[in-house]
């Protein structure tokens, strides 16, 4: 079985080691026996959705998402329908706010893909701070850093996950990120899916079954150093108890889905 | 000269003689941050009052060797010259340098690297003669912001001073969109021919879009980063031709060559990224008219390390550190060690400290892929983020090991490795571990030094007891 992961435009939106996530869906991939093929999709190449199973976007500065916004306003309808086809979206921090109608800088409003009905205003004083969340898609605590002056305003979309310590969407809601169908948007990197295998697999898992029909759940990694720095945050900001109660959960967590699997 | 300065500039000269006499730090920041409590227009008054000339440097990497090298080469001229060699580049270390360097004369130079986000404040009270700009790449983006954040910084801070010329590294996609349309006199400086190895390319690049019209430039050649020559195919932009250049750039194991403005130089560079430091340096001092003819002899005899990475002999074992902060100087040091061809220990250290940077998503923008064939026997992780280098590693296919005792691990390396050990650290653990080296090679070197005494006296007496056995024979 094989993936075709689109990462888009590279060379605009890559702020934070948002290659890391490729790498990880990857690596993820390749190491159950599976295929990964990724596509760079460069200013200017042509995209074709029908090919892809996952599709990435990273983050960039406000001119950087000015242009990637230009470029992406020709595959508004087509990535719009991608999405409602079930096609699994990781979106971070710039790209998140891309997803939406749109996102008012200090001077300027761009528009944004439009895919969800939420929106981002620019706030003064950015929002930097490691996150840890509670999130439906994995056992363990998820963890990254945030660092935006956007302020993303989600509506009635279920967010991410609630923020146990950390900043968030606004910082004034303890909702970070925003998921729909099979679109991940989040302000959280680090990156994400690294310090996060459960989310990984999560997506993974949906393309799979989106492409091969495939219900089953992917066989377990020896997740280790995942977890010990993912252990690193959750222990730093919310203390060494919470920290381990998390872990175990964590590991009963995975016990529970290879058991399943 | 004022009484309110002249008790400023007292109490931190006394402020920084307290600090060093019991040894508690650098006095780079302290003192100067006393006497602008005292006289808040300290800096104002100095930079009038204490030097004839201003060179300011600033950019993303290379701002401490660069200042450093226009420090020597002043010096070696005969000029007197007060500059912030230390690296305290915001204002509390600019006016500690002054601070101490003032004199009843007037010094003929002050040369004072700048940090790009202080420099709004810092400029105008400087108001330089010259503004040299190195480069400009992404770094610690939680403490620092976007580096389109920094290159807003960087042109409201260089038009308030119109009068400065700006001396520009001009393969700089980044820094030469700040040219048009910019009141200050230009000089720049760059490279023509390719004098990099592939491995210190990132595979991210900044600024790589035309900043006037948003087209993907067009590069004929890529040095490292958006560094190279450019042009953009959509509104005709295109790299200003530069008015010094570096050209015949050899590299060697020992002594490089190069050619600049006519002379052919011989320092004994660490990596070929310091020939842009050397060309910098050198349009820097034309800029500001200062005379370069014992440059050459400056420059061949130039520490390139600024006792930073240095060279240690622990247990036998060659120990090489070196300091990598961003992705871009990452990638760089990576490309050195891939140089060496021998069989390697790795050591690479990651704080999250707030001078390091909360964030170390940065890790993932560095082609570690590379280390899978450097030669490496063991790679050890260490510092408060090991495991998310661990990790990084991990991604790659590359086994490492975890350290949670870093003087342990770097013992136990040296002890039983390959006996040639890399360390590569973060800004936070470049002091503790060179401290830490420095110490073991004195002892190392102390006890070795007793054991060949010890050795010599106990040759010494036996020559004596024999030269008594034979006076007794006979």
């Amino acid at each position: 079985m094989k993936l075709n992961i689109g990462y888009f435009y590279p060379e605009l939106l890559n702020l934070y080691g948002d290659r890391g996530n490729i790498q990880c869906l990857k690596m993820r991939l390749q190491w159950r026996g599976l295929q990964a093929r990724v596509l760079p999709l460069t200013v200017g190449s042509q995209i074709g959705f029908a090919g892809l199973d996952l599709i990435l976007m990273g983050g960039g500065s406000d001119r950087d998402q000015e242009l990637a916004s230009r470029y992406l306003g020709a595959v508004k309808q087509e990535f719009r329908r991608f999405v409602e086809d079930g096609g699994v979206v990781l979106a971070v921090c710039g790209g998140y706010q891309l997803l939406g109608d749109y996102y008012r800088t200090k001077d300027k409003k761009l528009g944004g893909l439009g895919i969800l009905d939420i929106y981002t205003e620019w706030e003064p004083g950015r929002l930097v701070c490691n996150t840890v969340l509670d999130s439906p898609l994995a056992s363990a605590p998820v963890v990254g850093f945030e660092n935006h002056s956007g302020r993303t305003f989600i509506g009635a979309y279920e967010p991410l996950g609630r923020v146990l310590t950390g900043l968030g969407n606004t910082g004034a809601s303890d909702l970070e990120g925003v998921r729909y169908r099979n679109v991940v948007g989040t302000y959280l990197h680090g990156p994400l899916l690294p310090k996060n295998p459960q989310i990984c697999d999560f997506l993974l898992e949906r393309a799979l079954e989106r492409r091969y029909g495939d219900q089953g759940i992917l066989a377990p990694l020896p997740d280790e150093m995942e977890r010990l720095a993912s252990r690193e945050i959750v222990q730093r900001r919310l203390g060494r108890r919470t920290g381990q109660r998390m872990q175990k959960n964590f590991i009963q967590g995975i016990v529970d889905s290879a058991e399943k699997g | 000269m004022r009484i309110r300065s002249k008790i400023a500039i007292c109490c931190a000269r006394i402020a920084y003689h307290c600090i060093r006499l019991f040894s508690l730090g650098d006095g780079a920041a302290l003192p100067g941050s006393l006497a602008r409590r005292i006289d808040p227009e300290l800096l104002q008054y100095l930079a009038g009052q204490a030097c004839r000339k201003i060179i300011v440097v600033m950019g993303t990497n290379g701002k401490t060797t660069v200042n450093s090298m226009i420090y020597q080469a002043l010096s070696k001229e005969g000029k007197r010259v007060i500059s912030n060699r230390t690296g305290a580049n915001m204002e509390n270390g600019i006016v500690t340098a002054f601070a101490l360097g003032v004199r009843r004369k007037p010094a003929d130079y002050a040369c004072m690297e700048v940090d790009e986000n202080a420099a709004q404040t810092i400029l105008p009270k400087l108001e330089p003669d010259v503004i040299l700009l190195t480069n400009l790449f992404r770094d610690q983006l939680d403490r620092y912001g976007e580096v389109d954040t920094v290159w807003e910084r960087i042109r409201n801070a260089v038009s308030q001073v119109p009068e400065a010329v700006l001396a520009v590294n001009c393969d700089d996609a980044l820094l030469a969109a700040l040219l048009p349309g910019c009141p200050n006199h230009v000089v720049a400086y760059g490279i023509e021919e390719a004098f990099m190895d592939p491995i210190a390319r990132p595979r991210v690049q900044e600024g790589t879009f035309c900043r006037f019209c948003g087209e993907k430039l067009r590069y004929s050649l890529i040095h490292y980063g958006q560094l190279g020559i450019y042009c953009c195919p959509g509104c005709g932009w295109k790299r200003p031709e530069a008015d010094y250049r570096a050209s015949r750039i050899h590299i060697g194991e020992e002594i490089s060559t190069l050619k600049l403005a006519g002379r052919v130089l011989r320092p004994r560079l660490s990596a070929p990224y310091q020939a842009y430091n050397i060309l910098a340096a050198y349009t820097a001092l034309e800029a500001a008219g200062a005379p370069t003819e014992s440059f050459g002899e400056t420059v061949d005899c130039f520490d390139y390390d600024n006792h930073r990475e240095c060279r240690f002999i622990i247990n036998g074992a060659s120990v090489q550190l070196y300091l990598a902060k961003n992705p871009v100087g990452f990638q760089q040091k990576l490309s050195l060690l891939c140089r060496d061809k021998r069989q390697k220990d790795i050591m690479i250290l990651i704080n999250d400290s707030a001078q390091d940077g909360r964030d170390v998503s940065w890790l993932w923008d560095v082609e570690f892929g590379y280390l899978a064939d450097a030669g490496a026997e063991v790679i050890v992780t260490a510092g408060t983020r090991r495991y998310d280098m661990g990790l990084r590693l991990k991604y790659e296919n590359i086994r490492c090991q975890v350290a949670e005792d870093v003087e342990e691990a770097v013992w136990r390396l040296t002890e039983q490795g390959t006996k040639n050990l890399y360390i590569l650290v973060n800004y936070s653990g470049l002091q503790p571990m060179n401290r830490l080296l420095e110490r073991w090679q004195e002892e190392q070197e102390y006890l070795h030094a007793q054991e060949e005494q010890e050795y010599f006296r106990a040759q010494e007496e036996q020559e004596y007891f024999r030269a008594q056995e034979e006076e007794d024979d006979l």
